[in-house]
This record gives C-alpha cells, structure tokens and sequence, in this order.
C-alpha cells in the first residue's frame, strides 16, 4: 500500500442505493463525493406512486433522506455530473468528473423557480417517462422536491440556446444566476474507494413486436406516475391517448422476461409484486374499473409479500389470469389483449382500456462509460459481476471497488438497502482497517 | 436481370392471374423470370418432422435445376412455395449426413450443397430494384385506393425464413405506397386464413377469414391485397361461406399484389386475369379510375 | 380421471418417440400458455397447444389419441415464432400427427373419399398441402 491512503469514497449513482450508501459512510466519519447524471439525487423511488408492501409513499420514506444528504457536512453532492476517467487504485484513485453544462450558475441560484415558471417552452419530462401529460420546461428542476434544488436549462429545448431568442429566464431571475455561455468543465478528485450504483433502467416496449406500439400501451413507470399523487395527472387515472379513465386495465407480467429465445431469460423479481400493488392502487383510485393480470407465476418471495398480493385478490378483487399474452393491438377505442388462462385451458380476450406491461428490469444504460472506465467486469447482460455469487456480492473483483443495488441485479428497495449498507460497510472497514495499518506500519518504521 | 422463376403447381391453373400479373410486372422493372425447366410440385407443407427425407426430396430437386441453369438464386411467387423451398434448403444445409442420403437417393442429379437461394418476389423488388424505381414506373397511381396487405403466415414465419419482421412486416406497404396506394394497416394481416383445413373443414377456414376481412373492412380496406393462392382462395372464394354463417358480412374484392402492379404500371387489364377472381374487382378499380 | 405418473409414462416410448420426430426437448416449455393464446385456431381444438404439450410431457399417449387438437393446427408457426423458450410447438403437433398416421396406417383424410366437386373447386395447392399434413 502507498504512503497516501485517501480516505475518501466515490458513490457513482444517487438512487436509494447511492443515498444510503452516503449516509452510512458519512454517519461512520468519512467524505463522501455523490455523482449523480441527473440534476437531482433520489432515482427511480421517487418516480414510484406508492411502494410495496406498505403501500408507504416512497417521496415521504425518500426525501427525508435526499435532505440529509444536501446538509450532511461529510457529504458532497455533485448533481448533473459524470464520471469521465478513473485510474489508479484502491486507496489512490484519481477522478475526473465532468460538471455538464447547467448554463445556471449554482452558486447564485436559490431554487425560487422563477424562470420555471416563466419559460415559455415545454419538453418532454424524463421524470415522467415523456407522457404527453406532464412536459417540462426548457429551464427545469426534475421533480418539486429535488435535492438539490437548483435549475437546470436543457440545451435541446432552450429558445436562447437553439434560435438566441427569449431569453426570458435570465430577465426574471432575482440573483441573475442564468449564464447561457456556460460550458462542461471538469475536476479531478482523490478517492480510496469506490461504490458503483448506476441502477436500472426498463427494456423497451418497441422489442416486442407482437405488442402493439400504441400510447395505451404503457410500462410501469409510466403507470406509476400517472398513479403517484404528485404525478402530472395529479393521482387521476387518465389513459394517455385520450385522457379518459380506464375502466379495464390489463397488466402483463414477464413483458421481456424469462424469455430467453427472444428477450431476456433472467426473472426481473420485482414485476409480480408491483403489478399487485399498481393494480390495488388502481382499484383504490377507480372502484369500479377492474384489473386483469395475466402471470406465468406470482412471486412474492419478501417479507409480508405473499399476504400483500392474497390482499389485492381479496380486497381489490384482481383477477388473476395464468398465460402469457400473445397479441396485442388496438380495435378502435378499445386495446384487444389474446391472453390464455392455462389453469381452465380456455384462450381469454380482453378489451381493454390500458394495457400495462411489465417490462423487464435492465442495468441502466447510462451507467455503460462507468463500467467502461474502472474496467468492471459484467455478464451478457451488464449486470456488475460480483467477486463472488454467494459469499462476496458487493465486491467486484477489484480492490476498493464495490457495487449496491440494481446494478449487479434486479432486486427491491429492502434489499437494495441492505446491499448499500453492505457496500458502505465494506467501504468503513477497509478505511478503518487501514488506519489500524498505518499505524501498524509507522510503529516498525519508528522502532 | 435475369432470374430462374419457379411456379408451383396452382400458378399455372386456378391463380394464372398471379403470374400472368406477375410476369407482365416484373418485365416492367426490367426482370426477366425465366421458369425451371422440369420442375415439379415443390411438396407443399413443408414436412416439420425431423426424419422425414422423402418429403424434402422434391423440393430440393427444383434447386437442383435451379443450378443446372448456372444459377444461385431462384424467384417464388407463391408464398407456400417460397416457404417450403427455403425451409427445405435450410433442412438440407443443417445436417451433412441428411445431405448425403438425399444426394444418393437423388442418383441420377447432381450433387447439390445447399447453395441456392430461395427468394419471394416482394424481396427482389425491395432489395435489388428499391422502392424509387418503382415508384418512377408507376403511370396509374393507385389513388385513392384503400389497400389493405394480407401477409398470412408462409412469407414471415419462421423467422429465419422471414422476408421480414414477423409482427411488423413493411414490405407490402412501402410497395403499396410505392404505387400510390392509401394503405390500411390492420392488425390481423398476419393471422393465419385456415390453410389447408379448406378441404375438409372449411368451418374453420370462415371463422378466421371472417375475422381476417371484418377487421380489416373496420379499418377501412376496400381492397386486399396478398400473395399466396392458398390464402388468395380462402379470402376471396370462401367468403360465399361467410356468408352462410354470417349474414351480415360484406363482401370484400381480394387481388394479388402483382395485379395491382400492372394496374399501377399502365398494362393492359388482361395480364391481370380477374375472371379468376371470385369476387369480381372490376366495379371497383372502375370506380376509381384505374381501369375502363 | 387419475393419472399416474411414473418413468414408464413420462420417460417412455411415447414420449422420445415425440421428441425425436420432432426434434424438441419437451422439459423446455414451462407451460406459459403464450402459444395458445395466439393460436387463430383454438377456437375449435378440444385442449389448447400448450395442454397437449402438457399431456406429452406426462406421456399421456391415450388421452391425447381422443383430441381434434393437432388436426385443427393449421401449422401457421405462430406459436413457434412466439414462444419465449424457442419451443417450436409446430413440430410437436407434426409429431403427434405422425405418431397416429405411422402407428394406425390409416389416414385422416382419405384422397379417395374427397368428391369430385371438391376437389374441381379446390386449387391444387390446397389438396397437396391437406393431404401432406393428414395422410401418411
């Protein structure tokens, strides 16, 4: 080991897994450096309208969390950045961070939204999956409780930046914080170790051909924010194509899943359980509409998950249907789903009026140039290898660099915890443990 | 260019009209299909069983005098042919010790290694001639006219076979567009018409080609257009049985693609057989001015 | 109606006889049921695609001797092309066929049987292909 041992820790991702990793490293005594892409720490949780089996309100259990993290004095949030170059080792690695263009200066500015309100210009929104429902602005903070709560202009959108016209943004903002001369810079950062949490993104619709390409054809994030309160419909169930609600609304489970001849063949192991959930929610929202769920299995492997889905057929009055769905395209006004019940043996058809599919869970796609620069060694599908299957699953097989969450594997927010946990924990111990070391080693040298 | 053509028993009889039509259009487009000396019947359905040798014997024979014409590459019409040729040259290619059986019982041909390529009319046109130079050939476009393209199952599946996407097949459509056409698209154009349970069970034929030509009538069809004669009798033909089950069916005229090719080429009607069809698809072209 | 389940059935004749003329591990499907829901003729089957391939994987020679079902296929591949475990289910139905027409010697459409009007009205194409699918 070097004379340097920069005890120091790099979280690559701030989803759940990347929060709570922060937070246990930063709560142990040690900097924390949080890169995240987008211009707000909190992933996909806060997308979610509500989570299983509690049904609790994941913005509510999250955010308090995020806010720890933007006033926690160990931790160092650098939001709407990338990782660009890694090299060195464990207890030395030197990073290059790229702080992508905001064209706001965040020094100045104060969250007041202001600008927001008073652009001109709508975007599609990536916090809500690019429904048509629920644009941004060209100047825009992801979502009301963003951490940290700054703006953000989006060179693609922005009338100043594309045509030089408006301008608006800059005329209205109280701290003159708007710099459309803004560029990408970049920083270089000492670190001793490393935690990737890139999480995941869902695997295309459009890949299954036999599905029709259809706006009532919708994944699950994109019923989760019609469903989430805070959503762009405001917790009112409206289909996307006409804005009507749904009176029968048909999930499909294993959309791109266990299909190994064509698709993915892994098991995405949240899919049955927040079918269950979304149809519940649903039927909580539209108590007379009724949801079908056409399954191969129900999996409900986690604590207090099998009584959860009994509930939804119980109370919510699911119907639950055994076969996969063949075909589906749209008659009209109406989304005609052929569908097999294979427990009667009997072809079912069901007209509905919104079809979710559950598509299958992959490792985010931004996180590719990260794997890519620390060398990290991934299966077929890019999910991080871990040093071990059983006995080592947040190492990765190089020193001082570990991997939480969705990133080595579909798992649950419970376990995506943990795993943080674990990875922050490996993360203390080799800090700690090198102290003892260091002073091991001064002790011979010094007699 | 040149190209060795293969018929298939019903092309020369009850669907003339597909490749008279065929033919005349293809000229246009500078394609000469030249037919196989001593071909013979191809064996449709391709045998799905494994040990069945005998089965693939006549198919492969016609790729044999596709070779002894010099050639690689020989031009199907019929969508049950260029599916049982192509998956029996697949067969063929995918087992040495098969091979070399069907080469000894084939005695007096030549040795055949698989290398003939088996291709639909629809490929050629969109890979080697482009749907542009169709396009600038084109004298009567087809204005107005609601085309709805009917697939079926022979030229898409299996899809190693496909002259296409399985689910989203395009081909059909750019062509039909290509000559001016208002395509509908309909989501049963790749439902299977009953195939050969028009023989004894024409029962099951009616309710899939009822619900194949309601679904595409709702979307607006005036016209189907398809490409095998199989399927060609089943939409077009049994839709006097349709009519006995279901009283309020219209009646829909079906064409193959070709006829509306020459239609669209300015060629005479005649190459266009239509008194083979059963429903009569004359009152319509009328109607809209593409034939007098 | 019990079945009993032991080797004999499901390790048997029946059974490696289907798979080997047809090529197709039966253990792949996991009966998802997809095959069936598209299948256009189902409507007229007496047990669906994925039941029969059920009953084979039992070895359930006789049971599925008493079902219209893989004589109403109509070998449109749609449940082989969209099958998840790349089960080609059009093969199994082919082998079952096979399986009766080799095994009784008697076909399940006679040639000779079909009348003369028929077969005038029919294009060629359409009695080949019948009589490929149903007659040894």
């Amino acid at each position: 080991m070097s004379e340097t041992f920069e005890k120091k820790a790099l979280i690559v991702g701030g989803g759940v897994a990347g929060i709570q990793a922060a937070l246990d490293i930063a709560d142990g005594g040690y900097q924390v450096i949080l890169v995240e892409r987008t211009p707000s720490i909190g992933g996909h949780m806060v997308q979610l309208s509500e989570v299983f089996p509690t049904l609790d309100c994941p913005q509510c259990i999250l955010t308090p969390k995020m806010v720890m993290c933007g006033q926690h004095p160990n931790i160092d949030i650098k939001a709407y950045c990338e990782v660009e170059s890694v090299t060195g080792e464990v207890g030395n690695f030197t990073v290059k961070i790229r702080h992508k263009a905001t064209y706001v200066d965040w020094d100045a500015c104060t969250g007041c939204g202001q600008c927001e309100q008073k652009c001109p210009t709508k975007a599609p929104s990536e916090f809500n999956r690019e429904l048509a429902f629920g644009p941004r602005k060209a100047i825009y903070s992801p979502f009301a409780q963003a951490v940290p709560n700054k703006r953000v202009i989006d060179p693609d959108h922005c009338l100043k930046l594309t045509k030089d016209k408006c301008g608006i943004c800059a005329k209205v903002c109280p701290t003159q914080a708007i710099r459309y001369d803004q560029k990408d810079w970049f920083e270089e950062i000492k670190v001793g170790a490393i935690i990737v949490a890139t999480g995941y993104e869902l695997y295309k619709k459009e890949n299954l051909t036999e599905y029709a390409t259809d706006p009532d054809v919708i994944d699950g994030l994109e019923f989760e924010r019609i469903l989430c309160p805070s959503g762009p419909t405001a917790g009112v169930i409206r289909r996307p194509s006409d804005e009507k609600e749904p009176k029968e609304v048909v999930f499909v489970q294993c959309a791109g899943s266990r299909d190994p001849d064509k698709h993915l063949p892994y098991c995405s192991r949240v899919c049955c359980m927040y079918c269950c959930k979304m149809a519940m929610l649903y039927k909580h929202a539209v108590p007379d509409g009724q949801a079908y769920i056409f399954y191969i299995d129900v999996r409900t492997d986690g604590k207090m998950y099998e009584e959860f889905y009994q509930r939804g057929v119980e109370e919510d009055r699911i119907v639950y249907l055994r076969g996969k769905v063949s075909k589906i395209f749209r008659q009209g006004d109406k989304i005609v789903v052929f569908g097999m019940d294979t427990l009667t043996g009997k072809r079912v058809e069901v007209e509905a009026d919104l079809v979710v599919l559950a598509m299958a869970m992959i490792p985010n796609p931004a996180g590719e140039k990260v794997k890519k620069v620390l060398n990290l060694k991934t299966d077929q599908f890019g999910f991080i290898t871990e040093a071990h299957a059983k006995l080592h699953p947040v190492e990765t097989g190089i020193d001082g660099i570990f991997v939480a969450g969705t990133a080595q594997a579909p798992k649950d927010i419970p376990e995506t915890v943990a795993q943080a946990g674990g990875a922050a924990s490996k993360v203390l111990s080799l800090f700690s443990g090198v102290e003892k070391g260091q002073e091991a080693v001064l002790k011979e040298l010094t007699g | 260019m040149k190209i060795p053509y293969y018929p298939g028993c019903t092309l020369k009889t009850k669907a003339k009209d597909l490749e008279d039509s065929a033919i005349a259009a293809a000229k246009v487009l500078d394609i000469e299909m030249e037919e196989l000396p001593r071909w013979n019947c191809c064996g449709t359905v391709y045998s799905l069983a494994s040990d069945d040798l005998i089965h693939q014997v006549g198919s492969i024979r016609n790729l044999v005098r596709v070779k002894e014409q010099g050639a690689n590459q020989v031009v199907t019409l019929c969508s049950m042919c260029y599916n049982t040729l192509k998956r029996a040259n697949e067969f063929f290619l995918a087992d040495e010790e098969k091979q070399d059986r069907i080469n000894r019982y084939m005695d007096e041909e030549i040795d055949y290694t698989g290398d003939v390529a088996v291709v639909h009319l629809l490929e050629i046109l969109r890979d080697e001639v482009g749907m542009e130079k169709i396009k600038a050939a084109v004298k009567k476009p087809l204005t107005g006219l609601k085309v709805s393209p009917y697939y079926g199952c022979m030229l898409l599946r299996p899809a190693s076979i496909g002259i296409d996407n399985t689910e989203r097949p395009t081909v059909m459509e750019d062509l039909l567009r290509a000559l001016g056409a208002e395509v509908i698209d309909d989501p049963y154009k790749t439902e299977c018409c009953g195939a050969y349970q028009t023989v004894n069970r024409k029962d099951v034929v009616v309710t899939c080609v009822h619900s194949i030509l309601t679904s595409a009538q709702r979307n607006g069809a005036e016209v189907i257009a398809l490409s095998c004669p199989l399927c060609d009798f089943n939409l077009d033909n049994r839709q006097k049985d349709i009519l006995q089950t279901y009283k309020g069916f219209h009646p829909i005229p079906v064409l193959y693609f070709t006829q509306l090719m020459a239609i669209a080429f300015g060629l005479d009607e005649s190459v266009c057989r239509f008194e083979l069809s059963y429903n009569d698809p004359r009152p319509l072209l009328k109607s809209k001015g593409l034939i007098e | 109606m019990k079945i009993r389940l032991s080797r004999e059935n499901v390790r048997g004749e029946f059974v490696k006889k289907v798979e080997m003329i047809s090529g197709e591990d039966l253990l792949k499907c996991y009966q998802c049921g997809k095959c069936s829901a598209g299948c256009p003729a189902a409507f007229e089957m007496d047990i669906l695609p994925s039941h029969v391939i059920r009953l084979a994987q039992m070895g359930q020679e006789e049971e599925l001797s008493k079902v219209n079902s893989y004589w109403i296929c109509l070998s449109c591949q749609t449940c082989t092309v969209r099958c998840p475990r790349g089960v080609d289910i059009a093969k199994i139905m082919e082998a079952l066929r096979l399986v009766t027409l080799r095994q009784k010697n008697q076909n399940k459409v006679e040639a000779t049987a079909l009348p003369t009007e028929l077969l005038a009205e029919l294009p060629q194409i359409a009695i080949v292909s019948n009589l490929r699918k149903m007659s040894g």
